[in-house]
C-alpha cells in the first residue's frame, strides 16, 4: 500500500500538508506533490503519479509493431519522434535488418530538431515557473519554426509517427533542407536573446544557483539521466556512449556541468541547443540518396528478448521487447527517463523554500504522460 | 495659467448661496464622491487595458484588438462578464470576513486617490499631512489581504496572505524613508506646497544624486507594496495558484484586481508629485520661449503623462523579471534598501542644512 503523509503522525504542530496538484499551474500536467511544509519551508515531498496512466505497455501486447508505434508518441509528447525511433531501432535490431544511410540521416535530423523544440518549450515553461512570463512567448515563437518544418514533411506538428520499423513513412519535402538551413541561421541569432532575457538576470541567478544540488552519486543512484543527470557531471549521453542512427558520423560535444544545481541543469539545456544546431549543420547538407522504406514482407521480431536505448530530450529511453515470434510483442517495457528523474525531487528539494520546489521541478523538465505511460 | 481654484470656488459659492450650509456640504461631498468613483473606475479599467497592450508588445503579441477599436472596450466587456459571474461561497469559510475583505482593499485605494493633486486646485482634499495620510491609508489595504487569506480557509491563500503581510510591513519602511527625503528637501508634508517648492526645478533634478537614489528606492519599494511583479509573491501563480485571492470569484475578485491597479496608479502619482514636479510643466534652464510653450500644455496632461511614464517603468520590469523568493525579498529590504535609505536621508538632511541644493 502506498504510504502517504496523512498516515505519518505530524509531530510538529507547525507542519502542514499542501497538495500541489493534480491541478496546479507549475506541475505541468496531472502530477501531485504531497508536500509537507513548515511555514514556507519544504520538509518532505511525496510525488504521486498515475493520474494519466493509460496502460500503454499492456496495450502494446495486442498491437502489431507498426501499430504500437503510435502509442509511443503519447508518452513523451515533446520527444515523440525520438520515441518512435527507439521502438523502430529495437524492432530492426531484432529482425536483423539495416536501414539505408538516408533514413539514418533524416531520423537524426528529426531527432535533433525535436530536441531543440523540446528544450525551447522547457525554457519557456521554466521561465514561467520562476515568474518571468515573457519567456513563454519567446520560446514558443521560435518553436513554431520547427513545428512548421515538421508539418511540411509529416503533416503533423506535435506527434508525427513518421518513423516505422524499416524506414520512414515518406520522403522529406523538397523544402526540407532549405527550411532547416534557414532555421539554423535564424535560431543562432535568437539564442543570445534567451540569455539576455533570463540567463543574465540577477534575480534568475539568485533563484537558481546553489538550489537543489544533486551530487553525481545521487544522480547515478536514482538513475537520473539526460540534461538533469549531465548537470551533475554524470556522463550519460547515449548518443556518445552507444551511438545509433547517424550519430557515429557527426562530431559534437557532450555537455557536462559538475555543479549539480538548478543553474547547471539550466545551462546544460541551453548549451545543448547550440550543440544540436551544430549537429544539424553537419547533417543537413550531406543527406545521401537511398531507399526510404525497406520492402519487408512482415514485421515480426524473432523469439527472444531485445533492448534498445536512445537519448530523448529528457534522458535515456529504454525499449525492452520480449517476443514470441508473433507480429506483436509478448511483453513490452519502456524505461522512461521522467519516471526516474521525478523521484529525486524529495532528496534535492526538501529543506528548500516552496518557491524553490517549483524551480527544481521545472529544472527536471518533467513530462507527466511519460511518467505514467 | 490653468488654475482650477476659481472654478471649484464658484461651485462651492453657488451651492452655499442656494442651500443651507449642511445641504451644501452634503451635495458637494456627493458630487466629489461621484467624480472620484468615476475617475477611479475609468482609470482602473484603462490601466488594465494598458497593461495588456504593453505586455503584449513585450511578448511579440498584439494584445486585445477585437472589442471596439484597438480593443479599447475589452476591459469593459471583461468587467460585465465579472459582474455577471456567479459568486462562489466557500464551505467552512468565515463568511463575514470573506465578504468584507475585498471592500477593505478597494476602500483603501479609493481613499488614497482623494488626496492626489491632478492639477492646481483639482484635488479633493489638500491635507497638511498629505504624505503621511497616503502612507497610512495605503498600508490599510494589507489588512484586507490578510483577512482575505485567513477567511478563505485555503492553505494557498494563507501562505499568500502571510507573505503579503511580511512584504508590505517591510517595504513600508523604505517607501516612508524615501518620501521623507523629499519632505526634508521641501520642508512640508502638504502636496500643494511640495509641488510649489518644485516651481524652479523638479526634486529629481535639483536634489542631486540622493534624490535620484530615493526615487529608485521608492520605485522598487512602491512596486513591492502593490504586490506587483517581480514582487508578486502574495499571488505567485506558479507556486500558490493565485495566492490570497485563490478562492474569490466574480466581482469580488474584480475588486482585488482593480485595487491592485489603482494602488499602482497611486504609487506612480505620488512619485510624480514628489519627485517629478506633479502637474508642473517641464522647464529647461532659462529658455523662456521653450518654457512658455510648455506652460500652454494643461497641467492635467502633464500629471497623467508623468504618471503614465512611471507606470510604464513598473510594467516594464514586471514583464521582464523573474519573481524573487520570500527570503531574498526580505533580505533586499532589510540588508540593502533600508541601510542605503538611512544613509541617503542623513546625506539629504546635511545638504538641506547647508543649503547646498539648488
Amino acid at each position: 500500500m502506498e504510504e502517504t503523509l496523512m498516515d505519518i503522525d505530524l509531530k510538529d504542530k507547525e507542519e502542514y500538508i499542501v497538495n500541489m496538484g493534480p491541478q496546479h499551474p507549475s506541475t505541468h500536467g496531472v502530477l501531485r506533490f504531497e508536500t509537507c511544509l513548515q511555514g514556507e519551508k519544504v520538509k518532505y515531498i511525496i510525488p504521486h503519479c498515475g493520474y494519466i496512466h493509460r496502460g500503454i505497455e499492456k496495450m502494446c501486447e495486442k498491437l502489431t509493431y507498426p501499430q504500437l508505434l503510435h502509442l509511443t508518441d503519447r508518452m513523451d509528447y515533446l520527444s515523440a519522434h525520438i520515441n518512435n525511433e527507439a521502438v523502430s531501432l529495437c524492432v530492426e535490431n531484432a529482425m536483423g535488418i539495416e536501414v539505408s544511410d538516408r533514413v539514418k540521416y533524416i531520423r537524426t535530423i528529426f531527432a535533433e530538431l525535436t530536441r531543440i523544440a523540446s528544450h525551447q518549450l522547457w525554457w519557456s515553461a521554466f521561465g514561467m515557473d520562476l515568474g518571468a512570463l515573457t519567456t513563454f512567448f519567446y520560446g514558443l515563437r521560435d518553436r513554431e519554426k520547427i513545428l512548421d518544418i515538421f508539418e511540411e514533411t509529416t503533416g503533423t506538428r506535435l506527434i508525427q509517427s513518421f518513423i516505422t520499423p524499416g524506414g520512414l513513412m515518406a520522403d522529406v519535402h523538397p523544402n526540407f533542407q532549405r527550411r532547416i538551413k534557414e532555421f539554423i541561421t535564424y535560431f543562432r541569432k535568437k539564442l543570445p536573446e534567451y540569455d539576455q532575457l533570463l540567463t543574465g538576470n540577477i534575480i534568475f541567478r539568485e533563484r537558481t544557483k546553489g538550489i537543489g544540488v544533486m551530487s553525481k552519486e545521487l544522480a547515478i543512484d536514482y538513475g537520473v539521466t539526460g540534461p538533469s543527470g549531465r548537470g551533475s557531471g554524470f556522463h550519460c549521453d547515449i548518443r556518445k556512449i552507444a551511438p545509433y542512427s547517424a550519430y557515429p558520423f557527426v562530431k559534437f560535444n557532450e555537455i557536462i556541468f559538475p555543479e549539480g544545481d538548478t543553474y547547471a541543469r539550466y545551462l546544460v539545456r541551453m548549451k545543448e541547443m547550440w550543440e544540436s544546431l551544430n549537429v544539424l549543420e553537419q547533417l543537413v547538407d550531406n543527406i545521401p540518396q537511398g531507399q526510404i522504406m525497406l520492402e519487408l514482407k512482415a514485421i515480426k521480431a524473432p523469439k527472444g528478448e531485445y533492448y534498445q536505448r536512445v537519448e530523448t530530450a529528457r534522458g535515456e529511453l529504454g525499449v525492452y521487447i520480449v517476443s514470441d515470434g508473433g507480429p506483436s510483442p509478448a511483453r513490452m517495457k519502456f524505461r522512461t527517463p521522467n519516471f526516474s528523474n521525478l523521484f529525486i525531487i524529495n532528496k534535492i528539494a526538501s529543506g528548500h523554500k516552496i518557491a524553490d520546489l517549483v524551480a527544481i521541478s521545472g529544472s527536471l523538465d518533467l513530462v507527466i504522460p511519460d511518467i505514467d505511460r | 495659467m490653468y488654475d482650477f481654484t476659481p472654478m471649484i470656488d464658484s461651485i462651492t459659492g453657488y451651492l452655499n448661496g442656494v442651500f443651507t450650509p449642511f445641504w451644501a456640504g452634503l451635495i458637494s461631498m456627493v458630487m466629489l464622491g461621484v467624480v472620484l468613483l468615476t475617475v477611479y473606475a475609468v482609470l482602473g479599467l484603462y490601466l488594465v487595458f494598458a497593461e495588456r497592450k504593453i505586455c503584449a508588445r513585450m511578448q511579440n503579441r498584439l494584445g486585445p484588438n477585437r472589442v471596439g477599436p484597438f480593443g479599447l472596450f475589452q476591459t469593459i466587456a471583461d468587467l460585465i462578464k465579472l459582474l455577471l459571474k456567479e459568486l462562489i461561497f466557500i464551505k467552512n469559510a468565515d463568511n463575514f470576513l470573506f465578504n468584507i475583505a475585498p471592500f477593505i482593499v478597494i476602500i483603501a485605494s479609493i481613499m488614497a486617490i482623494g488626496s492626489i493633486p491632478f492639477a492646481k486646485g483639482l484635488q479633493a482634499i489638500d491635507l497638511n499631512i498629505g504624505v503621511l495620510y497616503i502612507l497610512a491609508i495605503s498600508s490599510m489595504g494589507v489588512i484586507g489581504i490578510l483577512i482575505a487569506g485567513w477567511a478563505s480557509n485555503s492553505k494557498y491563500s494563507v501562505i499568500g496572505a502571510m507573505r503579503s503581510g511580511a512584504q508590505v510591513i517591510s517595504y513600508e519602511l523604505s517607501v516612508g524613508l524615501a518620501l521623507l527625503c523629499i519632505i526634508v528637501y521641501a520642508g512640508s508634508m502638504q502636496f500643494s506646497e511640495i509641488i510649489a517648492s518644485q516651481e524652479d526645478g523638479w526634486w529629481i533634478f535639483k536634489g542631486h544624486i540622493p534624490a535620484f537614489i530615493a526615487f529608485v528606492i521608492y520605485l522598487i519599494a512602491g512596486t513591492a507594496e502593490t504586490n506587483r511583479g517581480p514582487f508578486d509573491l502574495a499571488e505567485a501563480e506558479s507556486e500558490l495558484t493565485a495566492g490570497f485571492h485563490t478562492e474569490y470569484s466574480g466581482i469580488k475578485f474584480a475588486f482585488f484586481f482593480l485595487a491592485e491597479y489603482m494602488n499602482m496608479f497611486v504609487i506612480a502619482a505620488i512619485a510624480t508629485t514628489l519627485f517629478l514636479g506633479g502637474w508642473l510643466p517641464f522647464h529647461l534652464f532659462q529658455w523662456a520661449g521653450f518654457n512658455h510653450v510648455m506652460d500652454y500644455i494643461p497641467p492635467v496632461f502633464w500629471f497623467f503623462a508623468k504618471t503614465a511614464f512611471v507606470i510604464y517603468l513598473m510594467m516594464w520590469f514586471k514583464w521582464t523579471f523573474p519573481r524573487l523568493r520570500i527570503d531574498q525579498l526580505l533580505a533586499l529590504e532589510w540588508k540593502y534598501l533600508l541601510p542605503i535609505n538611512l544613509i541617503n536621508l542623513i546625506l539629504i538632511s546635511f545638504l538641506t542644512l547647508m543649503q547646498w541644493h539648488f
